[in-house]
């Protein structure tokens, strides 16, 4: 189960998830499982405590989680975010956009999509309204 | 009209590639089909009944008379000598080769046009009033918006994946020509009390099997604040439209499971909470690129011309089939002495929407001419020709007579929208053009549909209502029933301000009845009008449905 960076694959070395309803439990630099169904208000108290967030992808089709790491990076959430599950190359700039720093897929799907395609990904095309964005803080 | 930057022909230009290197992967395996698919249709490629067909976007309608050429040419190097102009002011090339797709968009690109986001589950091509810019009713020119979702909504990393497609139309007009109800969202230009300028913001509006008219969610939104609206509204949709049934899965749906009222609590909290965000919202626009953007739409330089045109008066006159098409074919222009020309692609007998490669380009010539180099494709898959000085209307009636464009018949009963149907589409249950081409041939005398006045026939070729038949005054829904097509008729619909769903009549007829039963409906209709002047939808609300069903099942 190999986590794609930006960098290339890197082995999965993160501590065992927590539930959402275990979250007031744990101590600090914990990893949550976060439901996709989940309001991310609630876990916004407990941001100073989480190391992980992890999104799940049940399916590539389903965007929810772009816009969950939207909502928890609006929140003010500084830690790692992670889109584990069904995620294709052509989506890795989407998810890094939108907040993710990196996705987890399984060893089919990295056999499928190795690691040279998820490098290139990087490069695919960014949308001009996030172009002209990124030219008018410069500016 | 709108000019690309270096970051859009950049992007198009990388879309194009991308694309190429996504179709390779797929041929490699290392896309399975349900993955290449999305990203197919997101590049306007669909897989029809006999080939693949591309649909390209016309943004909001308005294109060129060089863009409408390379229409022409694909449709005469890449497809079958024509193209098909769409209830979404697209045009689909229904024959398309998938080898030959990397070339067509490259074609495209090079006149700043494209076919992403024609399809999918994403945020589609924005539509806007055809004749915006143009007409006398204008409070404002509805494409700078229109062109601000384009760029805000394209390759949007957050909504590329949404539950469903996702259809936002703007007008700014009173008078809407751009269906607003009918949308997931739908954009009314406005001013409020002191002038400000503003949107009346409807959603949850749509056609499709389920119809439901768009209910306004803000009454007045500070123009500003368009951007973090719409993204409000989308992240509400995306986060908690369903996504167990695609046929509950558009936002109309979550509007009305939701109710209108806590659908508005949540976009209004999600809104608030952009607006709180350190340096205000991320997606806010540049106002630079929104005054550029706006330059670009600025008017043509009108004529000062006297409004009555002594040389219209004396042609029609003497001919009185020009008298007729001006009479109907041409709007109100803000401008004194010019006109808005509506081309009918409606020839009797002939496919709505179709126009063929000769056609185009005699559009294309007209646009140049007579018409500030500009052309619209209409939602009732008409070409408009929005800027003609009315000096030279019988010019351009004449060419279009000899292009075989010059049908009088925009607004009355033979112009017809119908979807492509069985012909072509693998959803389509029955086809919809044999029965448009049928209409319209049983009510071809100029006099008769004259007589019976403005009058909307919509077909669809199955339920879900791409000739938005929902909202014809009298709507035609093609199915299937033990291998027989059946057509179940709906009266009532309106597709503008004072928008209504139509309904249903009673049971389904054969193909062969449709025809007939039109022709009683319409026999009923004259027989009970208060005046000629009477439209049939307003007899119809007067007397309501039992005398036109009666008519209508008579045989």
């Amino acid at each position: 189960m190999p986590i794609v960076t930006d960098t290339g694959f890197v082995p999965d070395d993160s501590p065992a998830l927590v539930a959402l309803e275990d979250i007031a439990v744990g101590g600090e630099g914990i990893a949550l499982d976060m439901p996709l169904d989940a309001d991310p208000e609630v876990v916004a108290p407990h941001f100073n405590r989480i190391g992980l967030i992890v999104i799940p992808f049940p399916s590539f089709a389903d965007g929810r989680g772009f816009s969950l790491a939207q909502r928890l990076r609006a929140l003010g959430y500084r830690g790692t975010l992670r889109a584990n599950g069904h995620v294709i190359t052509d989506q890795y700039p989407f998810a890094r956009f939108c907040g993710f720093d990196e996705v987890q897929i399984d060893d089919a799907l990295a056999t499928r999509q190795p690691e040279d395609l998820w490098l290139a990904a990087k490069d695919r095309p960014v949308p001009p309204f996030l172009k002209r964005k990124a030219q008018a803080w410069v500016a | 009209m709108y000019r690309y930057d270096e970051f859009d022909h950049d992007y198009v230009r990388a879309r194009v590639a991308e694309f190429r290197d996504q179709t390779q992967r797929r041929m490699d395996g290392a896309l399975t089909e349900d993955e290449y698919k999305p990203l197919r249709l997101q590049n306007g490629l669909y897989l029809q009944l006999h080939a693949y067909m591309l649909r390209v976007a016309v943004p909001y309608g308005t294109l060129s008379s060089r863009q409408m050429r390379t229409l022409a040419m694909i449709a005469e190097r890449w497809d079958e000598g024509y193209g098909h102009f769409t209830t979404r002011q697209n045009i689909q090339y229904n024959w398309t080769k998938l080898t030959d797709v990397g070339d067509i968009l490259d074609a495209l690109a090079d006149v700043e046009m494209h076919a992403i986001q024609t399809s999918g589950n994403c945020i589609r091509n924005v539509t806007a009033d055809h004749f915006a810019g143009a007409a006398a009713d204008e409070i404002e020119d509805p494409r700078p918006t229109a062109e601000l979702i384009r760029q805000w909504s394209t390759a949007h990393p957050e909504f590329a994946f949404l539950p469903r497609k996702f259809k936002v139309a703007v007008t700014g007009s009173p008078n809407d020509r751009a269906v607003t109800k009918a949308h997931d969202i739908g954009l009314r230009m406005l001013r409020d009390a002191d002038g400000n300028p503003g949107y009346e913001v409807i959603v949850g509006g749509g056609l499709g099997r389920t119809p439901m008219i768009g209910k306004v969610i803000r009454d007045f939104l500070p123009k500003a604040d368009l951007l973090p609206y719409l993204e409000a509204i989308l992240r509400v949709y995306n986060l908690h439209g369903r996504r167990d049934n695609k046929y509950k899965a558009r936002i109309k749906i979550l509007v009305h499971e939701t109710g209108i009222e806590d659908m508005r609590a949540s976009v209004e909290a999600e809104f608030e909470r952009q607006m709180r965000e350190e340096g205000g919202p991320v997606v806010l626009a540049d106002p630079k690129q929104v005054e550029r953007i706006e330059a670009y739409f600025a008017p043509p330089a009108f004529a000062d011309l006297p409004a009555k045109s002594d040389a219209l008066d004396a042609a029609m006159a003497s001919d009185p089939a020009l008298a007729a098409w001006v009479a109907t074919n041409t709007s109100e222009h803000r401008a004194n002495g010019y006109s808005i020309v509506t081309v009918a692609i409606k020839g009797t007998g002939e496919a709505p929407g179709d126009a063929t490669t000769a056609q185009m380009r005699a559009l294309a010539d007209l646009g140049e001419r007579y018409s500030h180099d500009e052309l619209r494709i209409s939602h009732e898959q008409n070409v408009i020709l929005p800027h003609v000085k009315r000096d030279d209307l019988p010019a351009v009636y004449a060419a279009l007579q000899k292009a075989e464009l010059a049908s009088a018949n925009a607004g009355l009963i033979t112009d017809i929208i119908a979807c492509p149907g069985l012909d072509y589409c693998a959803l389509a249950t029955a086809r919809s053009i044999p029965v448009a081409q049928d209409l319209s041939e049983r009510f071809a005398e100029p006099a008769r549909a004259k007589a019976i006045g403005n009058f909307t026939i919509k077909i669809s070729g199955c339920i879900n209502a791409c000739g938005h038949h929902h909202v014809g005054h009298v709507g035609i829904l093609g199915l299937e029933k033990s291998g027989i097509e059946n057509y179940q008729i709906t009266l009532g619909g309106d597709h503008t301000e004072t928008m209504a769903v139509g309904e249903r009549a009673g049971p389904g007829m054969s193909a062969a009845e449709v025809g007939p039963a039109i022709e009683r409906l319409v026999d009923a209709y004259l027989e009970r009008r208060s005046n000629d002047d009477e439209r049939f939808i307003d007899t119809y609300r007067r007397l309501g449905a039992e005398p036109f069903k009666d008519a209508l099942y008579a045989a």
